[in-house]
Formats: structure tokens, C-alpha cells, sequence
């Protein structure tokens, strides 16, 4: 199958490398793996969102002579797991609070799922109850400390073209028109198909971990200080993974700490997989917000400032909410000109269970507010929605928020083209539906962005690295820590891999990610891995063939390159060539003052939605919904068009259905049958438009698609509902309850 | 281990749910495998799944019996059904989704007889009857009032349902359903009505109202079918059987949805029943 | 318990308790992996098979209830090498993302095929009936466009050529 000057498959639609193994059920997720004498693993939870861990019993009557109990005592380094800060224990320790319903208090391992189960219902914590932070306006008022002297976990203040808050207000009092509104969005559960999975057992001292994660080097770093060991001392492997959404980017360093422990105690492997109940009660949602958003406009209709206030729950620790809430007040101030801004956001701590990274991480939470703020913008104006967006947008040599100048691979004239030209007129407002209900409809139109990869020098911090390696039978190996996690990373690689090498795909295998096997490469997270680890995986791709080709050429070997790497390695060993991503010149970024070029680059994007709103039920229908993304190259168009409908798909369902609700501090509809996320009915026929605005330092000229189309849609809705309804909807979800609930404000044109 | 028993004939089930009351009578298992591996085994399993004595949907001039172990994608495929009790095979496909209508039962649906029963306002709505049988001997049970409290109905602990019986509604009969659930499919219900309405060219001689979701079990809403008599269905038996609801139903507060909603919501449903003019 | 079955074609038995569910008695007894529990209640349809050709999902069903019957799982789809028409067209069309979903997908999907459910496939209401006949099965990562492209072109092929569809369970 080698042919020289074959079609390069980047930018072709290939199925991807691992299908027949899913379509076939072949492929082996953590649950599926062979693991003779393994022991199945339980976790012992808290009942209660704040107290005093005081003892921990075990009922007598329970047979405990086939059951192994794990608590902190039998923790081998330190309590903690470590990722931003260290404030969250693995296990929580007799004397220490419990800070959260379903916080983990013991690990029990039995030899079948059932006794594990029950033996861990036979485990009593006993905890002294502290009254519950349960607001973020409890928590801001700090009638109890949770998090250092202000429960905050971390706060950013961002000012453009203005120094004084003064300032700031003066430019409001005399603006011709101000925008004020307040809104909030609710907490989202990820929900991947395949529950939180993690098998450990221990060879000696040595401690090997596989399971269901987005991040090995992640859980590495963390289970070096779990474990008090070296890096060699632990090996993390990924298994194939039932979907992430970040729902598995820091969690499995918690679930990875509790099989160590109790498999270390039990002295065989020990795997548990999380019952999805317990899946969503315990582990991390989306960070629910509350933002005030002014915009003030001059005569002419220019944006002239601009003032967001973001909060958000980050639930008991610490975990990533920083990272969060920077992305949010980052985004805040939407892809348009304005030349005052001020940004404040906070992230707070509460009783809940930590809430953590999913899709566009704290992106869709700002892009809703400052949305609905320009609908509101447009039709106080009386402009069209759409005309507003494009005429308020930002371009190449406009600047940001925080001062970047925009330059290279701005969609933003192509996505609200493309937007324009399939819009169509809008459907009229009043009709009927089959079942001879009255219906409302209205359109919504929505334009943002996305900054693709880490924020500012995030990614020189993480340098990092993969490996393109020729080996003996002729064949080449990506070797890189980025997981697929459906995404397709593995078909992206190889397909860029095989075109820079100038083989056909066939002779590219990317090993599984395993921190014995491969180099960090960062996280698979941030929309990163195609343009940051696809480009260094292309480089040294072509470094793999520049040295074949010198070494042929030095020694008189000639032919396709399979052929001289089988050549070379027989004489030389295996060829691996390892390249530590470089961003590119001219990124200059100040964490200080939170000023500069914020992300190398951003994914831009439009969207359109119709609804149709039953005037009987008050249920929403999605009728339409069209997103226009500019990705700069799509490696392989119909996956990347997938990851574009179902992103787009997860905002529809967190605009109208889903919802995560609390009772005292515990998760009220944690089953799958209340946590509701949409079926094939629930969804709209999706129209995807895919936009190629290049981004040179991206492999082929490709930057991040896997979060932007998160931002968008819900505002959108909100949008489109407000069109169809008269009336603002500035709260999410936007559920039927909640649309009865505004009749009286509805202005009917 | 559990002890396990399909029988081959009726007596033969009925015998053993008299000697074993404590057995789990098994069909489809929609409900009562929710779970299962959480559960404790239970003390017997009386396997009625495909049950030929439960099985079959006989239709003889305008009676149609459907079995208790009947499963709704039988039901939904049924020709009868489909052209004259729609409000049934409507039930029927939007209980769940394929795979439940695949298993779940009409008897499985009445005798766990939650308050969101998919099927259970219809039944209400066509006056089935219910033919129930145990050791001592078989009865008939008006649908009506087989429902008497949160789960808790007339069937003895040593009966079966072995069919419910309706009578296909005329020419002069309308029926109508919704469910309104908390997505488009595989939902549970938050308000659900069905009605059956006998007219005289478009004026109401009598209705049969039910709601589902509103209260502890389905239930007639008699203020409403007195309220509608006489008038004419559009606006004017419309705005009667909205006033009529409200204030006649107690729904709650619960993780689905609020009472508000379902009160605003049901008593749009019944108005919309009577403003469709044919 | 002993249990017979005819499982993918070939006679199967077991000594299991009655009451174990189908869904584990595949993954475990039988090693049949492909199966997947995405829940234990029936709402996402990951673990759907065929039980005497009806798609179920196996977590609902005591294997008790599987004595004599026919059941159909994933690893039953294909004959021999030649993967089952549905399995080709998610292929084909992008309808596999992280895959944990696929399976139940590919069984719920094979079913609708193989008996017409799905008529006059190039009908404008074809799809929203796809849509309707699949909505027991969740996906959380494609958005369900691409899988519904996929049994459309699936549907239409085997309208077309009978043969191209797998064995009927």
C-alpha cells in the first residue's frame, strides 16, 4: 500500500482508525478489561454537606472477614490531590471536616460488585454536623469560613482603556443608551455514556493504574504525591474512554487515589466503576454562575464600555475553579469593539460537591450573558440581530478585552456569511401544530469566539511533547499523552502523521497513551490537542522523514519510506524523533495585570436558532439550528462535523432540559431517568457549516474546535425564545415551567 | 438460588401466586428490574413473560380484550387499535422508547398503577374492565375504580390481570391523549390526559375526562364532564371545562416539575380537548 | 438455574441464578463485552440486544426469562468478516464517537432495518421516525446527526439488497 505521491489525507473525511472495533463492540473500555482475581472497589460517602469527621464505623452484623476497608489512615503519601492547589483530601481523615454530600470517607474492596456494595453500606461514618454554605451569597458573606479568610478561591480584575472605577461609571452616566441585565445558568452534568472506571493493582512497589481519563500525566503527577513514590514508581494508563466532556479531567486522579489505596490494603487489583447514580451525585458538573452585564453605546450605536460581573460556585475545593473562572472573564466582553472594559469574576466556595471542567469551561457560562445582552442591544436599537453582530464585531486589527491585537485567522466576516446566506426569511410567528396546539415561533442569532489552547503562556508552561518513532517492522508510532475520548484524536494523528511522513495511514499506529510509553504532551482538554499536539506531532513527523531521507540517501538506500525505516532501524535501532511544542513568536501575555495576547488564537462562530413554542405545554422545540465554526483546517471534516453537532447538541439540551437540583447540599435527581440530557426525538435535524479561516502555527493550518460550539447555542435559544415570546429569558434552563411561569410578560407582536 | 417457575397454564399461576405471594411476577421487568443488581434477589421469580393465557388482543364485533401480558409495541401494531382506540396506541409509542414498549406490559402498567402510568388515563378515559383471576375464581373490575390510593388498587394479593376489556368507541365517540413529559421520549410524564367524548354533531352528550400525573393515581375529573355537557365543543365547552378544572385538581411540587405548571398545563390540555372542532 | 439459549446463532447453556440480569450474564459468564451498562435502568440503551428479535435493553431482563429464547448481541450483528449493514454506515458516516453508545446503537439500529421499520426511507418523515425508533438509545457525543445519516443510508441499502443485512435473530 506505499505509494509514493499518494493524496495527503489531511483534510479528507477517513473513518476513523478505532471504528470497527466500536462498531463492533471489540473495542475494551475499563469494564471490559480481562483482570483475573480482580476485586471490585465501593466508596463510602458522606451523608452530609458539612461536619466534623468523628469516627467511622463498621456494623458488627456485616461479615467483614472478605472485605478490605481503606480509609485516610492507610494513605501511603499525602492526603491530597494534587492539582492546582492541594486542598482536597483523597479520603477524608478522622478529626478533619467533611465538606461536601458524597465526599469520600472509606473505600471498601470485596471480591464480586455486590458484597463491595453492600459492605460499604455496612460502613457508618459518624459525622458532627457544621451548618451548610448552600449560596454563593452565604458563601460571599462568609457565615462560615470554607476557603482562606473570604471563601474565595480566586478573583480577577480586568480593566481596559480606563483606571479608576470612576472612570468606568462616568463613561456609563453619559452614554446614549445602557444595557443592564443579570443573569445565571445552572449546573450541567456531563453525563458520557460510560461511568467513571479505574482499575489498580501494585507489582512489588510499583503501582499501575488504567482507566477511564483525559489526562494520564494528570493523574500522574497527582498519585506521586498520593503515593509519596517517584515518577517511576507509577504507571498510568488509558483505557478506551466512553466519552470525557472534562468530566474526566481531574476526577480520575480521585478514583485512580482510592483503587491505589484499597488495592495496596486488599494486596491484589482492585477496580471500580462508578454506578451512575453515584456518578453523577458525587462527581463534577459545570460551575453554575450568576453574571451583571452593562453595555453602554453612543449615538451611533458603538459599543463605548463595557462592565461584567461574573460569580461562580466552585463547590467545596479548590479543584480547577481558578482556570475556570479565567476563561470566563476572558470571554466575557464577547468578540466585540469596545474600547472600555472592566471584568471582575469570583469564584467562591460552597458545600456542594467540587464542580469542575466541561466543555468550554466557564466560556458558555460568560458567552450566555454578554449574548443576550447584545439581542437586548439590537432590539432596544431596532436592528436587525444579526446586522448588530456584524457590524459591532471584532476583526483582524481590532483588540480584545485585554488589549490582543487581533491578527491571524479571524472567521468573522466568513461565519456570519455563511450564517446570512442559509438564514432564509424568518418563519412566522403564530402557527399550529399537528396536534392542534397554538404555537409561537422566533428566531436566534448568536456570534462568538473561543481561544484555542491555554492561556497565555499556559502552553510554554506545559511544553509539551510528543514522539513520531520509525520502528523495525516499517512502520511509524505516535507516541503522545493526548487521549481520544471520541474526538478522534487518534485518526488525527494519524492522519497528519501518515501525510508528513508521505505514507499511507495504514502504516501509522498511535500506541495507547501510557506514562511508561509516552511523553507528556498536556492534557487533552482546552481544545489543544489537534493544534498544539497535532502540530508538534507533525513536526516531528517531518523530522522523522527529513532523517530517513538524509540517512538514505548517506548510505544508498533508496525506495518508499517504510522501506528505509526498516533499513535504518535494522542498522541503527529504532529512529524516534521528540518534539516540545514551541508557541508562537510574538505571544505576549501578563498574568499580573491579565493584559496581552490571551490565546494564540480563536475559533470564531455563528449560529441560528428557530423554536417553536407550544402555547398549551410551554415545551420548546428546537426547529432549527445551523452553526457556522471557523476551525482554520479540518484534518477530517466529518469528524470534526461531529464534534460540532454533538457540542452543539450539549448547549441545547443545558439551554432547555437538563439541569442538576440539590437538596441540602445532595444531588435530588441523580439517575439517569431525572438528570435528563437529549434523545434522538429531543434533537434537531443539525446543519453544520464548516468554515477554514487558516491558523499557520496549526498542523495544516487548524487551531481548536472541540469547545467553541459549547459557547453559543443557549444563548441563542434565549434569543430566539424572546423573539417568539416578547419577553427576556435571562435564566438557565429555560424550561417549560419557567416559560408558564412569564406568561403575563409576554408581548405578543 | 431463586426459585424459578414459567408456567405453563393459567391454573398453574394462579396456584402458585396463591402459595407464593411473596413471588415477583415478572414480565417485562420495566419496572421491576430497575436496578436489579442493587436489588435483593427476590424470594421467587412467576415468569409471565409471553404468557400465551395473558397474551392476545381478541377483537369480537365492538369488544376488543387485550391481554395483561400484552406489550405495547403489539399494542401499537395492532390495526384495531391503531384505527379505532388511537388514544391507546398513541400511549403505546410514547411510553419510553422502542425498547420498553418491547417489554412493558398492560398488566405490568396497571398493577404497579403509578400515578404516571402511561397508559393508565386512557384506560380511565375508554371505561375499560379489568378481568382479574386467583385460585378463587376470576372477576371483573370497572377500570374506574380498581385505583384506590398512591400504588394501591383492588387486585387481591393472590390475583393476576389477565386482560382488560373495552368497547371500541363508535362513530359518535372522539377520543383524545397527551402526555406532556420531560423531553420528547424516554420521559416520565408531568401532566397526561386523555378524554372520550360522545357527541350529537358537535354538541357534548357526554365525556369521560382523565388526568394522569395530577394526583396520587389517574383520576376522572367529574366537574369537568358535568361542566361540558350540552355545550358546543370549541370555545364554549372549551372555556367551561378550564373553569371546571380549576380548583378540581391537587398536583405537586416534585424533582420533575411544579404544581403550577401542571395546574396551567392540565387545564390547557382539557380545554384544547374540547376546542378541536372536527 | 440451567439456561439454554440460543445466543448469536449458537446454543448456549448455563448453570446461573434465574434472576441475574441478561446484561451480566453476557458480560461476565459469557465474556460478550460488547454489551455495555451505561445506567442499570433502562434509559440509556446501551446495553440494548435482540431477545426472539425484539431490541430490549438486557439490563431489564432476568436471564431466567432467556430459557429457550433467542437472543442477538453486537458480536451477532456481523457474518463472519462482513460487517452488518448498520455497522458499515456508522462507519462509513462518522456515527461513532467515543463508542461506548455504538453497540446498543448498532443492535437498536440492525432491528429497525432488518424489519422495514423504517418505510419509504427518502421520505421527508423518515428520519424523524429514525429519530423516534432510536430514541431509546443516548448519545452524548455525535449530537445523533451523523448516526441518523448512517441508518438512513443503511435502510436504503438494504431496501435495496436484501442481502446486505445481517442474520435475522
Amino acid at each position: 500500500m506505499d505509494r509514493p505521491g499518494l493524496v495527503t489525507p489531511v483534510g479528507a473525511s477517513v473513518p476513523r482508525v478505532d471504528g470497527v472495533a466500536k462498531v463492533t463492540g471489540r473495542a475494551q473500555y475499563l469494564d471490559d478489561l480481562e483482570a483475573p482475581g480482580v476485586w471490585h472497589g465501593a466508596t463510602v460517602r458522606s451523608q452530609l454537606a458539612h461536619g466534623v469527621l468523628e469516627a467511622i464505623e463498621l456494623d458488627p452484623a456485616f461479615d467483614w472477614s472478605q472485605v478490605v476497608v481503606a480509609t485516610a489512615a492507610d494513605i501511603p503519601g499525602e492526603n491530597m490531590i494534587r492539582l492546582i492547589e492541594d486542598d482536597q483530601p483523597a479520603l477524608v481523615a478522622i478529626g478533619r471536616q467533611v465538606m461536601h454530600v458524597d465526599e469520600a470517607i472509606a473505600v471498601v474492596a470485596a471480591p464480586t460488585r455486590a458484597l463491595a456494595f453492600a459492605a460499604a453500606r455496612a460502613v457508618r461514618p459518624k459525622i458532627r454536623p457544621l451548618p451548610a454554605v448552600l449560596t454563593i451569597d452565604d458563601s460571599l458573606a462568609r457565615t462560615q469560613p470554607l476557603f482562606g479568610t473570604d471563601n474565595i478561591f480566586k478573583q480577577f480584575l480586568i480593566r481596559k482603556g480606563h483606571v479608576s472605577d470612576a472612570e468606568l461609571e462616568a463613561v456609563f452616566a453619559s452614554a446614549a443608551q445602557v444595557i443592564d441585565g443579570s443573569y445565571s445558568t445552572s449546573p450541567q452534568e456531563q453525563m458520557y455514556i460510560e461511568p467513571q472506571a479505574m482499575m489498580g493493582r501494585w507489582d512489588g512497589e510499583r503501582c499501575h493504574l488504567v482507566g477511564s481519563m483525559q489526562c494520564p500525566y494528570y493523574v500522574h503527577k497527582a498519585m506521586k504525591a498520593f503515593l509519596g513514590c517517584d515518577a517511576d514508581a507509577v504507571v498510568i494508563t488509558q483505557s478506551v474512554t466512553g466519552g470525557g466532556f472534562g468530566g474526566k479531567e481531574e476526577y480520575p486522579s480521585m478514583l485512580a487515589a482510592h483503587v491505589a489505596t484499597v488495592a495496596k490494603k486488599a494486596g491484589r487489583p482492585v477496580k471500580m466503576v462508578y454506578d451512575r447514580d453515584e456518578d453523577i451525585a458525587a462527581t463534577t458538573k459545570r460551575h453554575p454562575s450568576r453574571t451583571r452585564h452593562r453595555l453602554a453605546v453612543d449615538a451611533a450605536g458603538e459599543l463605548v464600555a463595557m462592565d461584567i460581573d461574573v460569580v461562580m460556585d466552585g463547590g467545596a475545593y479548590l479543584t480547577l475553579s481558578p482556570v475556570v473562572l479565567s476563561r470566563g472573564v476572558l470571554h466575557a466582553a464577547g468578540p466585540y469593539r469596545c474600547p472600555i472594559v472592566r471584568v471582575r469574576g469570583r469564584v467562591v466556595a460552597t458545600n456542594y460537591p467540587p464542580h469542575g471542567a466541561f466543555r468550554g469551561f466557564g466560556a458558555p457560562q460568560t458567552t450566555f450573558a454578554y449574548e443576550r445582552q447584545i439581542e437586548k442591544l439590537a432590539v432596544a436599537r431596532g436592528e436587525h440581530p444579526l446586522a448588530l453582530r456584524k457590524r459591532l464585531a471584532l476583526r483582524a486589527g481590532d483588540t480584545t478585552a485585554t488589549g490582543q491585537l487581533l491578527g491571524i485567522s479571524v472567521g468573522t466576516d466568513e461565519v456570519i456569511a455563511a450564517i446570512e446566506q442559509v438564514a432564509g426569511t424568518s418563519p412566522a410567528h403564530d402557527g399550529i401544530a399537528a396536534n392542534g396546539a397554538p404555537i409561537r415561533r422566533g428566531r436566534g442569532y448568536v456570534f462568538y469566539f473561543h481561544g484555542a489552547g491555554f492561556t497565555g503562556s499556559g502552553e510554554q508552561r506545559l511544553a509539551g511533547r510528543a514522539t513520531v518513532a520509525a520502528i523495525a517492522d516499517g512502520t511509524f508510532e505516535v507516541r503522545s499523552s493526548s487521549t481520544d475520548i471520541g474526538q478522534g484524536s487518534i485518526t488525527m494523528f494519524t492522519q497528519i502523521a501518515a501525510a508528513a511522513l508521505g505514507v499511507a495511514l495504514g502504516q501509522v499506529i498511535v500506541i495507547d497513551p501510557s506514562t511508561a510509553e509516552v511523553p507528556d504532551s498536556g492534557p487533552t482538554v482546552a481544545s489543544r490537542t489537534c493544534m498544539v499536539v497535532g502540530s508538534v506531532v507533525d513536526h516531528a513527523a517531518r523530522a522523522v522523514r527529513a532523517k530517513l531521507l538524509a540517512w538514505g540517501k548517506d548510505h544508498g538506500v533508496a525506495g518508499p519510506l517504510p522501506e528505509l525505516a526498516r533499513a535504518y532501524v535494522a542498522a541503527a535501532g529504532e529512529l524516534a524523533e521528540t518534539i516540545t511544542y514551541e508557541p508562537p513568536p510574538g505571544i505576549a501575555w501578563d498574568d499580573a495585570t491579565y493584559t496581552g495576547a490571551a490565546y494564540p488564537v480563536f475559533g470564531w462562530a455563528a449560529c441560528l436558532v428557530d423554536v417553536a413554542v407550544d402555547l398549551d405545554t410551554y415545551e420548546v422545540t428546537i426547529e432549527r439550528c445551523v452553526q457556522a465554526v471557523d476551525v482554520g483546517k479540518a484534518i477530517n471534516p466529518m469528524i470534526v462535523k461531529g464534534q460540532i453537532e454533538g457540542g452543539t447538541l450539549q448547549a441545547l439540551g443545558w439551554a432547555v432540559l437538563e439541569n442538576v437540583t440539590y437538596k441540602d447540599g445532595r444531588v435530588a435527581n441523580a439517575s439517569m431517568t431525572n438528570c435528563i440530557v437529549p434523545t434522538f426525538a429531543d434533537a434537531p435535524e443539525l446543519e453544520t457549516i464548516l468554515i477554514e479561516v487558516p491558523y499557520p502555527f496549526g498542523p495544516s493550518g487548524a487551531k481548536g474546535v472541540g469547545e467553541i460550539p459549547m459557547d453559543g447555542p443557549a444563548a441563542a435559544v434565549a434569543n430566539a425564545v424572546q423573539d417568539a415570546l416578547g419577553c427576556a429569558f435571562d435564566h438557565l434552563p429555560i424550561s417549560p415551567e419557567v416559560i408558564a411561569a412569564s406568561r403575563s410578560a409576554w408581548r405578543l407582536a | 438460588m431463586t426459585p424459578y417457575v414459567r408456567p405453563r397454564e393459567l391454573r398453574e399461576a394462579l396456584e402458585l401466586r396463591a402459595t407464593h405471594p411473596d413471588w415477583m411476577v415478572l414480565a417485562g421487568g420495566t419496572d421491576l428490574m430497575v436496578n436489579a443488581n442493587h436489588r435483593a434477589e427476590p424470594a421467587g421469580i412467576l415468569d409471565l413473560w409471553r404468557f400465551p393465557p395473558l397474551g392476545g388482543i381478541r377483537v369480537a364485533g365492538s369488544e376488543v380484550a387485550i391481554g395483561g401480558g400484552v406489550t405495547w409495541s403489539e399494542m401499537e401494531r395492532h390495526p384495531v387499535i391503531r384505527a379505532r382506540l388511537a388514544t391507546l396506541a398513541l400511549a403505546a409509542r410514547e411510553i419510553g422508547a422502542l425498547q420498553i414498549q418491547a417489554r412493558g406490559t398492560l398488566g405490568g402498567n396497571v398493577g404497579t398503577s403509578s400515578p404516571v402510568g402511561d397508559s393508565l388515563p386512557a384506560l380511565l378515559a375508554l371505561d375499560a374492565e379489568l378481568e382479574v383471576a386467583g385460585v378463587r375464581g376470576s372477576r371483573r373490575l370497572r377500570y374506574e375504580t380498581f385505583c384506590t390510593g398512591y400504588r394501591k388498587t383492588q387486585l387481591a394479593p393472590d390475583e393476576l390481570i389477565v386482560a382488560a376489556h373495552l368497547r371500541l368507541p363508535d362513530a359518535s365517540t372522539r377520543t383524545m391523549w397527551r402526555k406532556v413529559g420531560t423531553r420528547r421520549a424516554q420521559s416520565i410524564s408531568k401532566v397526561m390526559g386523555a378524554a372520550s367524548v360522545t357527541l350529537d354533531g358537535d354538541l357534548v352528550v357526554s365525556a369521560r375526562v382523565a388526568l394522569g400525573a395530577v394526583a396520587d393515581r389517574p383520576i376522572r375529573v367529574a366537574a369537568v364532564e358535568a361542566a361540558v355537557r350540552g355545550l358546543r365543543m370549541g370555545p364554549e365547552a372549551a372555556e367551561a371545562a378550564r373553569l371546571a378544572l380549576r380548583g378540581a385538581i391537587k398536583p405537586i411540587d416534585d424533582v420533575r416539575s411544579t404544581a403550577s405548571y401542571r395546574h396551567e398545563v392540565a387545564e390547557n390540555l382539557v380545554a384544547r380537548f374540547f376546542s378541536l372542532v372536527s | 438455574m440451567k439456561v439454554t439459549l440460543e445466543l448469536n446463532g449458537a446454543s448456549s447453556t448455563l448453570e446461573v441464578s434465574p434472576w441475574k440480569r441478561l446484561l451480566d450474564v453476557l458480560r461476565e459468564d459469557l465474556r460478550l463485552t460488547g454489551t455495555k451498562e451505561g445506567c442499570g435502568e433502562g434509559e440509556c440503551g446501551a446495553c440494548t440486544v435482540m431477545l426472539d428479535g425484539e431490541a430490549v435493553n438486557s439490563c431489564l431482563v432476568a436471564i431466567g426469562q432467556c430459557d429457550g429464547r433467542t437472543v442477538t448481541t453486537v458480536e451477532g450483528l456481523a457474518r463472519g468478516d462482513v460487517l452488518h449493514a448498520v455497522q458499515r454506515a456508522l462507519l462509513a458516516c462518522g456515527g461513532a464517537q467515543c463508542g461506548i453508545c455504538t453497540p446498543g446503537i448498532a443492535v437498536c439500529a440492525a432491528h429497525v432495518v432488518d424489519h422495514g421499520l423504517v418505510v419509504n426511507v427518502d421520505d421527508a418523515t423518515a428520519r424523524a421516525r429514525i429519530r423516534e425508533l432510536l430514541a431509546g438509545n443516548i448519545c452524548r457525543c455525535t449530537g445523533y446527526q451523523l448516526i441518523v445519516d448512517a441508518i438512513v443510508t443503511a435502510a436504503r441499502e438494504v431496501a435495496a439488497a436484501p442481502a446486505a443485512k445481517g442474520e435475522r435473530p
